[in-house]
């Protein structure tokens, strides 16, 4: 019985987490370094890129669904998804009042 | 391969088919707290893009070298329980038992060091509310801005601390399951789906982490 289970089922090696765990330690203090360099606007952008690369190496190592089901793969894809209507719908329409001179827009933007 | 208890429940086919359904579920909910936390992002996203200036020396009072030393505790204690998953996978209970113990006191630890950030900033007035003193206030464009960063920083940091405070209860559950052999290499569900909201909590504070304490940190305040 074991067997069969077995078979289906990838077991992840110690090696490989321990791998895993040492580039997100690495990309933890890239990220704190790169927050002393002047970089204006452009920082959150940096940010974000080396905090969603960490994500998805715990998504897809620590989490398992590199090793998983499509049915797992779509679930966990959906979530994603959502975030991605979420501030690409907010985004734009934020982003746009200040140019369409949006009525109430100058509280929006602190001035 | 006699058991005093199935290993499967019966509306299953088998222990593969009850393994993914039990994943699934626990995906399934994930997703819900995507959308809890992805809200509460939004809401930092558009004051933060409204207010840069003081949410950049607001953000400041906060000390980057304990946040840093937080995430690595979390980070590893991510690490200690995929390697606990990985033990239970093995049929190795002591070794369960064991990364068990320290993921959980790992995530005490984190709590612990939030719980001194918070009382230094209760002294230091940053708490939102009528005793809310921010020490530039007068001279900046939007005087009520700070306060609106330190209402976001409490709301995020304070919904994951009680996550965590959830995971660890979890966490001392799956512990007592595992010192009395309950988890082998045929059943070990609970400890994997432990396992993935425990990581999802660590997720978000990977992104908690830069949004609140690294905002350009090259400008001097």
């Amino acid at each position: 019985m074991s067997e069969h289970i077995q078979e289906h089922e990838h077991i992840v090696s110690k090696k490989l987490y321990f791998g895993i765990f040492t580039a997100l330690i690495v990309l933890l203090f890239v990220t704190v370094g790169v927050a002393y360099i002047p970089m204006g606007h452009l920082g959150i952008y940096v940010a974000m890129t080396i905090a969603i690369v960490k994500a998805v190496l715990v998504i897809l190592y620590f989490m398992h669904v590199r090793y998983s089901s499509r049915l797992i793969w779509v679930v966990a894809g959906a979530g994603f998804v959502w975030l991605i209507i979420l501030f690409g719908l907010a985004a734009p329409d934020y982003a746009s009042r200040e140019w369409l001179k949006v009525q109430g827009y100058e509280q929006l933007v602190g001035r | 391969m006699s058991d005093t208890h199935s290993m499967v429940a019966h509306q299953f086919d088998d222990a593969l088919q009850q393994k993914e359904a039990s994943t699934v579920g626990m995906w399934v909910f994930l997703v819900t707290e995507i959308m809890f936390f992805g809200g509460l992002l939004l809401a930092y996203f558009i004051y933060r893009t409204s207010y840069p200036h003081e949410f950049l020396i607001a953000s400041h009072e906060l000390n980057v070298t304990i946040g840093t030393i937080n995430t690595c505790v979390l980070l590893t204690s991510s690490l200690t329980m995929a390697l606990a998953v990985h033990a239970a996978q093995m049929g190795n209970r002591k070794g369960q038992v064991i990364l068990l113990v320290v993921t959980m006191i790992l995530g005490a630890t984190f709590l612990v060091v939030k719980g001194f950030e918070y009382a230094e900033k209760f002294e230091h007035h940053l708490v939102p509310g009528s005793s809310f003193h921010f020490h530039s206030e007068a001279t900046l464009q939007n005087p009520g801005a700070p306060e609106i960063f330190f209402s976001l920083y409490f709301a995020l940091t304070g919904l994951h601390a009680f996550h965590m405070i959830i995971g660890l209860g979890l966490m001392t559950w799956l512990l007592v399951k595992a010192k009395r052999g309950r988890f082998s290499p045929q059943y070990y569900n609970p400890v994997e789906v432990g396992g993935l909201y425990w990581h999802f909590v660590d997720i978000v504070w990977i992104f908690l982490f830069p949004l609140l304490y690294l905002i350009d940190r090259s400008m001097l305040v």
